[in-house]
C-alpha cells in the first residue's frame, strides 16, 4: 500500500504527572484518538484521530490533557501553505469533494467589528434597564399599509409571531442534530417566548408539544411534510438556501437514517436522504408565489410563511420578488452561517457577508415601499448581544442564532459534524453519543444565554436612550463604521466614526 | 429514604462516578490526582459502571428494605443505620464474603488491598452533608439524588 501523506492536525498532549489511567478519556472519544493498551497499561494517543473536540480535555479529572495544534512547518510559501498542501494531499488520497462543517472560518473581514454603536451624553439622558422597563418584544410578520380608520386606533393585524426577545434559534434538522438537541431547543425556546426551527427533518412526535413555539421547513426535500403539521406549527418556512452553502442541496447519508429520522422524515429506513439544489417546482418569483399561498391556503391563513434564502450577490432584487410573491418573512442568511456538512470550497468561497445583505435588502424594500410587508431575519455569524443590536440598527426585525445556541450546548468548533460521531451529542444519531446532550442541562444553558443577551441589550438600548427595540429598527444613525472605505459605507447607510 | 437513580438515558458511560468515588473513600478524598498517586494501592470505586450496547449507567448498593446481605452476615457486620443507609463495619468484618453472595445485584465487591482482602460497598456518602459523591460530580446528570418512588 502507498505511503499516505497526511500528517495529524493535532498532538494530544498527555501530563504523565497528572495522568491516573482512569481511561474516562477512552470512554469519552468517539474517534478513538485515545487507547487503552493492555500490555503497557496505560492509555496511548492515536494523534491522527484527534479532531481537537476538546471532550477528553473538558472531561479529565486531573487536567491531564491538552491537544495542540500538530506543529510542522513547510518550507515558506505565502501561496502554498501548509493548509493547501495537505489539502492536495488528502484529494489526491481521497479523489474526492473536501467535506467540512459549520460556518466559513476564513479571515474575511467581519463587519460586526467595525460598526460601532451611540450613547447617550448630556443633551438626552440615558435609560437604566434596572429602574425603568425597556421593551424587547417583536412581532415578525407582515404590517398593514396604514389604518384604514385612524379613529378606532385598531387594525386587524396578519397573523404574527411573537417574540420575546428578537432572538430565534435556526433551522437544524432532525437528522443532522441529534433529537435530544431538537428536545434541548423546543423547551428553551418555549421558555423564553421565542421560537425555534426544527429544520428540514420534519418534527418528531415527541415534540408535537413545543408545536407552537415551532417554525418547520418545507425545503427542497419536502421531507415530513404533511398537512397535520404545517397547521400544527407555529410558523412556516420555505428554505430556498442557506448561508453555508447556497445553490447547494443537501444529502442527509442513509447511515444517519435510522427508525426515528425514518419516521419523521417519511422515508425508508436507511435510504439517503436528498434534498435537491433547487426546488424543482420553484423556477421563478411566480413559482414561489404559488408555494407559498399554496402553504397559506393549507393553514388557512393563520400562519405566517416566511422564506429563507442565503445571502448572494443581487440579493436586494431577489428580496424584493420575495416580498412581492407574498412571504410575511425574509430570512437572509449571511455567508458564515453553519451547516452539518457542505462542499469545502462552496463554503469557503460563495455567498456575501450578512451585514451587507441586509443592509442592501433593508435599502431596497423602503425605497420600493413595501418594507412593512414583510420581516426580515438575518442569520449566519451573529456571536453576540451586539451583533443582534447593530443588526437591528442596520434594518433586521429579529435574528436567527444556530452556531452560538450549539456552542452553548457544549459544540467545541471542531468542523467534524459531517462525519456523524459529534463527541458532544449534537450532530449525531449514533445512541450513545446523543446521550451525551441532556435536554435538561441543555434548555438551561440555552435559557442561560438568551436571557444574559436580553440584558445586555436592555443595557445597550438604555445607553442609547432607546427604551423599545422597534424605536432601533432600522435607526442606522445609532451606527458608526471604522476602518471601513467610502463604498463599504454607503452600502451599510451608515456614517463613518467622527461624523 | 433518598436513593441514588441512574438515568440510562443520559449516562455518557465515562466512568468519572467512579474516579470520585474512589477518591472520596481513599486516604485523600479531596484530590482525585493525590487519591491516584499517593495512595499505596490503587483507590477502589464503591459504584460500578455498567455498560453495554445498548444503554450504561453508575450502579451501586440499593439499600434494600429486606437487606439480604444483613440476614446473612455471619458476624453482624453489616447492619443498617438510623438513616436506613445499609453499612459494613470493617472492624466486624470476617472477609467471609457471605454477602457478596447473598447480594441480589452483586454490588458488594471484593478488593484485594496489598494481600488483604477488603469487602467494599456503597455507603451513600453519608458522612458529607452534600449528595453522594458520584451524584455532585456526574457530569451529565445521569446521576441523581431523589427519595424513593419520586417520579423523576
Amino acid at each position: 500500500m502507498a505511503i499516505s501523506l497526511k500528517l495529524p492536525e493535532f498532538l494530544v498532549v498527555r501530563d504523565k504527572e497528572r495522568c491516573i489511567e482512569c481511561q474516562v478519556c477512552v470512554n469519552q472519544c468517539a474517534n478513538e484518538a485515545h487507547i487503552w493498551d493492555q500490555d503497557l497499561e496505560q492509555v496511548v494517543s492515536n494523534d491522527v484521530a484527534c479532531v481537537n473536540c476538546h471532550r477528553c480535555v473538558v472531561y479529565c479529572p486531573t487536567r491531564a490533557l491538552r491537544i495542540e495544534e500538530w506543529k510542522q512547518d513547510f518550507k515558506k510559501n505565502a501561496n502554498w501553505d501548509g493548509i493547501s498542501i495537505k489539502q492536495t494531499y488528502l484529494q489526491a488520497e481521497s479523489g474526492g469533494t473536501l467535506l467540512i462543517g459549520m460556518g466559513n472560518d476564513k479571515a474575511y473581514p467581519i463587519y460586526w467589528d467595525h460598526l460601532l454603536l451611540n450613547a447617550s451624553q448630556v443633551t438626552n439622558p440615558s435609560i437604566d434597564p434596572l429602574r425603568e422597563p425597556i421593551e424587547l418584544r417583536t412581532y415578525l410578520g407582515r404590517k398593514p399599509d396604514l389604518l384604514k380608520n385612524p379613529s378606532a386606533f385598531r387594525e386587524e393585524l396578519p397573523p404574527q409571531l411573537q417574540l420575546e426577545v428578537p432572538v430565534m434559534f435556526s433551522a437544524m434538522s432532525f437528522g443532522s442534530v441529534s433529537l435530544n438537541t431538537h428536545r434541548s431547543l423546543a423547551a428553551a425556546a418555549s421558555e423564553l417566548g421565542i421560537y425555534w426551527n426544527a429544520g428540514e427533518g420534519g418534527l418528531h412526535e415527541d415534540l408535537f408539544s413545543y408545536s407552537p413555539k415551532t417554525i418547520v421547513q418545507v425545503a427542497s426535500g419536502r421531507f415530513g411534510i404533511n398537512a397535520s403539521m404545517l397547521k400544527r406549527a407555529g410558523g412556516i418556512e420555505i428554505k430556498i438556501g442557506q448561508g453555508a452553502k447556497p445553490g447547494i442541496g443537501g444529502h442527509l447519508p442513509g447511515e444517519k437514517v435510522e427508525e426515528d429520522v425514518s419516521r419523521t422524515r417519511r422515508i425508508p429506513y436507511g435510504s439517503d436522504a436528498i434534498s435537491p439544489a433547487p426546488h424543482h417546482d420553484i423556477y421563478s418569483i411566480e413559482d414561489l408565489r404559488q408555494l407559498i399561498y399554496s402553504l397559506k391556503e393549507a393553514t388557512a391563513y393563520e400562519r405566517v410563511v416566511g422564506v429563507k434564502v442565503a445571502a448572494v450577490h443581487n440579493i436586494a432584487a431577489i428580496a424584493s420578488g420575495i416580498a412581492r410573491a407574498g412571504a410575511d418573512i425574509i430570512v437572509l442568511d449571511g455567508f458564515r452561517g453553519g451547516t452539518g456538512a457542505a462542499p469545502l470550497r462552496i463554503r469557503d468561497n460563495v455567498g456575501l457577508p450578512a451585514e451587507f445583505a441586509l443592509a442592501a435588502v433593508d435599502q431596497r424594500l423602503r425605497e420600493e415601499g413595501i418594507r412593512n410587508e414583510v420581516s426580515l431575519v438575518i442569520a449566519g455569524g451573529i456571536r453576540n448581544s451586539a451583533d443582534i443590536i447593530k443588526a437591528i440598527a442596520l434594518g433586521a426585525d429579529a435574528i436567527y442564532i444556530g452556531t452560538a445556541a450549539l456552542i452553548a450546548l457544549g459544540c467545541h468548533m471542531c468542523q467534524k459534524c459531517y462525519t456523524g460521531k459529534c463527541n458532544w451529542g449534537i450532530a449525531t444519531q449514533q445512541p450513545d453519543l446523543v446521550r451525551r446532550v441532556n435536554p435538561k442541562i441543555g434548555r438551561e444553558r440555552l435559557v442561560n444565554l438568551v436571557r444574559s443577551w436580553e440584558h445586555e441589550m436592555k443595557e445597550m438600548l438604555g445607553g442609547m436612550g432607546i427604551n423599545a427595540i422597534e424605536s432601533l429598527r432600522g435607526n442606522r444613525l445609532m451606527l458608526r463604521g471604522v476602518g471601513l472605505n467610502a463604498k463599504e459605507l454607503e452600502i451599510l447607510g451608515i456614517k463613518a466614526a467622527g461624523e | 429514604m433518598k436513593k441514588v437513580v441512574a438515568i440510562k438515558e443520559y449516562c455518557v458511560a465515562c466512568g468519572l462516578c467512579e474516579v470520585y468515588c474512589a477518591t472520596v473513600h481513599s486516604r485523600y478524598p479531596d484530590s482525585v490526582l493525590k487519591a491516584f498517586k499517593l495512595s499505596p494501592q490503587k483507590p477502589v470505586s464503591r459504584v460500578f459502571l455498567e455498560k453495554s450496547e445498548q444503554w450504561s449507567g453508575g450502579i451501586q448498593c440499593r439499600h434494600c428494605k429486606d437487606a439480604p446481605c444483613i440476614a446473612a452476615c455471619i458476624t453482624g457486620a453489616m447492619y443498617r443505620n438510623r438513616d436506613g443507609i445499609v453499612l459494613l463495619d470493617e472492624e466486624r468484618c470476617v472477609q467471609c464474603s457471605t454477602c457478596v453472595i447473598a447480594c441480589p445485584y452483586g454490588l458488594i465487591k471484593e478488593s484485594d488491598m496489598g494481600g488483604r482482602k477488603v469487602l467494599l460497598k456503597c455507603d451513600l456518602c453519608y458522612q458529607l452533608a452534600e449528595s453522594p459523591t458520584c451524584v455532585t460530580y456526574c457530569p451529565n446528570e445521569a446521576l441523581i439524588w431523589v427519595e424513593e418512588g419520586e417520579t423523576l
